[in-house]
């Protein structure tokens, strides 16, 4: 099949099964009501441990609040998106341990889709909520000259963002058919990652900045884009535009993440194991 | 001999298992699940595959299910190979695994059949025609709004078999499909599937430690041992190479001493007025109860099957006496004194 038939193929599948995930999750309305709350409010006290840094000092890093409201905005937004996509990646080791990963592969779907709405739970949408309401008040904060290209510029990062995180979710379960405990190695790289982001660039060490944007390019998340946004010169002095490059960088994650996973999933099908 | 649906031709399986041999230092070792296995299996056959636990019956089915990639031999299913085209084939085949459901645990019955009417595209005409015949022979038209997770464990196991058959497979794996079950969920399983069979010349591949499900439903038995196939033939076969046995058990109104039974059957166990005769599997129970009954004061009686490990491992590993009496732990007909 052609791939762009089997991504139309996977989008389906995944519709489908989150679907029913999401009706299996409502035959529990309640607990659903307070996991919703409870990461809310959870996720939201991330954003105070910011603010009551900011109650003693005026800058982080030369970064003012609305600044790094920004950062954690697009950071966590973005987290979001791909954590309530493909969070479920993480419990791929599980499903391989206990034998029952085989059901996927005899049904007519991709098993990428298949694994990524396993579990499917609509209340990750609440980090995401969270997040946007925070980038929300940051832009009205912030002090930026908007041009079209710069308005253009916040749904791609976020959309941007949200692929890198992706393709770390993605990668990281592919993990998951060599190691099946894996799972905590790849919460250090995503949940890590978005709390890593939260802070400006300038508060970290020059090789930590460097991992970030060269061999991990999480930078690209919000750093970069956030830093041509407000007018800051760009961390590691980046040459112009590099803020545009970021669905290249998006597209440089996706592709070996995907890469990945086949290879995974072709080491599953020889081994079983 | 009619078209061949499934075909292997030395097809092998190798597993790479690594062993930790020191702190760091790892063993590797080869093993081969699947070794050379070479059968066809014709449009519309029933076949029992057995085999002791460990034998490759399972990798033998994961690899026809696409799960899992030969690593040598040609393999095909409809002429698909199944590795290489695994979305292609799971359009036509069904697989139940007796011991893990594929049905969803929260939601009433009839949601996991709407997700396979779309996730298999079904045409609506066709879905619905099947459902209602499905529900018809599989006693399921009051379960459907129930929760899977309010299913009894033989209400669940019909109601996977259905979600198999929803998309009118040409090939149905089933793996244990009445393990667990209570004789009246499993004379239902069976008289389905039977019917299945005949109705829809549906290729049927079953797994099973059930001898009487491999009795009731298959004209055809392959035995797995090893990874190599070591009997392809009819199940009577099977019982003669073997040279299985059956056990009658009699209860007498009274302790009398062990049954002067006709050649070759024999009396094996005497416990009070209960006595145990051993014969072969292949001759007749109804001959030897009647002389019986003709020459002793008979209470009750019941026939127990050879367990299926039994045979094969008879088969596999000669005859070695007279096998033990079973221990007395299914169908008493009388209540035992202790």
């Amino acid at each position: 099949m052609r791939w762009p038939s089997r991504a139309a193929e996977g989008v389906r599948a995944y519709r489908l099964i989150a679907g029913m995930w999401i009706r299996s999750t409502m035959t529990y309305r309640a607990s659903f009501a307070l996991t919703v709350c409870g990461n809310l409010v959870l996720t939201g006290l991330d954003f105070v441990a910011i603010l009551l840094m900011f109650s003693q000092v005026d800058a982080l890093g030369g970064w003012t609040l609305p600044e790094v409201a920004l950062l954690y905005g697009l950071s966590v937004t973005a987290f979001g998106i791909a954590h309530l996509a493909f969070g479920s990646m993480a419990s791929l080791g599980g499903r391989v341990r206990d034998g029952s990963f085989d059901t996927l592969l005899v049904r007519p779907a991709p098993v990428l889709a298949q694994v990524a709405a396993d579990r499917f739970a609509l209340r990750r949408l609440g980090r995401a909520v969270q997040g946007a309401g925070v980038l929300g008040w940051a832009l009205v904060a912030v002090d930026v000259d908007w041009t079209v290209a710069k308005v253009l510029l916040l749904p791609v990062t976020l959309l941007c963002g949200a692929v890198i995180f992706g393709s770390l979710f993605v990668a990281g379960g592919a993990f998951q058919f060599l190691a099946q405990d894996a799972a905590e190695v790849q919460n250090a790289f995503t949940y890590g990652g978005t709390t890593l982001l939260q802070y400006p660039p300038s508060v970290f060490g020059r090789d930590l900045v460097r991992g970030v944007t060269f061999v991990l390019p999480l930078a690209f998340v919000n750093w970069v884009p956030a830093a041509h946004l407000l007018g800051r010169p760009y961390p590691l002095g980046l040459p112009d535009g590099a803020a545009f490059a970021t669905p290249l960088v998006a597209l440089v994650c996706a592709v070996p993440a995907g890469a990945v996973w086949r290879a995974g999933l072709r080491s599953y099908r020889s081994t079983g194991s | 001999m009619a078209e061949a649906f499934i075909e292997l031709d030395r097809v092998e399986k190798v597993f790479e298992v690594r062993r930790r041999a020191g702190f760091l230092r790892r063993e590797r070792r080869q093993v081969r699940a699947v070794d050379s296995l070479s059968f066809t299996v014709a449009r519309g056959e029933m076949v029992g595959y057995i085999g002791p636990n460990g034998a490759g019956k399972s990798t033998t089915v994961k690899m026809l299910t696409g799960i899992l990639t030969p690593s040598a031999g040609r393999l095909r299913v409809a002429g698909i190979d199944p590795s290489r085209e695994r979305t292609r084939l799971a359009h036509r085949m069904g697989v139940v695994f007796g011991q893990r459901t594929t049905l969803w645990w929260d939601l009433p019955l009839i949601d996991s059949y709407r997700l396979m009417h779309r996730m298999y595209r079904i045409p609506d005409a066709r879905y619905r025609e099947n459902l209602d015949r499905l529900v018809e022979l599989l006693g399921l038209g009051e379960l459907l709004d129930v929760p899977v997770r309010q299913l009894s464990l033989g209400q669940r196991m019909r109601g996977d078999i259905a979600a198999a058959l929803l998309h009118d497979p040409e090939v149905l794996y089933l793996d244990e499909p009445t393990i667990g079950l209570d004789v009246i969920s499993r004379t239902r399983v069976r008289d389905f599937l039977r019917q299945v069979n005949a109705e829809r010349a549906t290729t049927v591949l079953l797994t099973t430690h059930d001898l009487q499900d491999i009795e009731q439903l298959c004209s055809r038995v392959m035995v797995i041992d090893h990874g190599r196939l070591v009997y392809d033939g009819a199940l009577a076969g099977l019982h003669e190479v073997g040279e299985s046995e059956r056990t009658l058990v009699v209860d007498l109104e009274r302790e009398l001493p062990p049954i002067e039974a006709p050649a070759p059957a024999r009396v094996v166990r005497v416990v009070g007025p209960r006595q145990w005769l051993a014969f072969p599997a292949s001759e007749s129970a109804a001959g030897l109860v009647a002389r019986i009954a003709a020459r002793y004061p008979l209470v009750d009686l019941s026939v127990r099957e050879p367990d299926i490990e039994a045979v094969i491992a008879k088969m596999l590993h000669g005859t070695e006496g007279t096998p033990e009496p079973p221990p007395d732990r299914d169908a008493s007909p009388v209540p035992e004194s202790s």
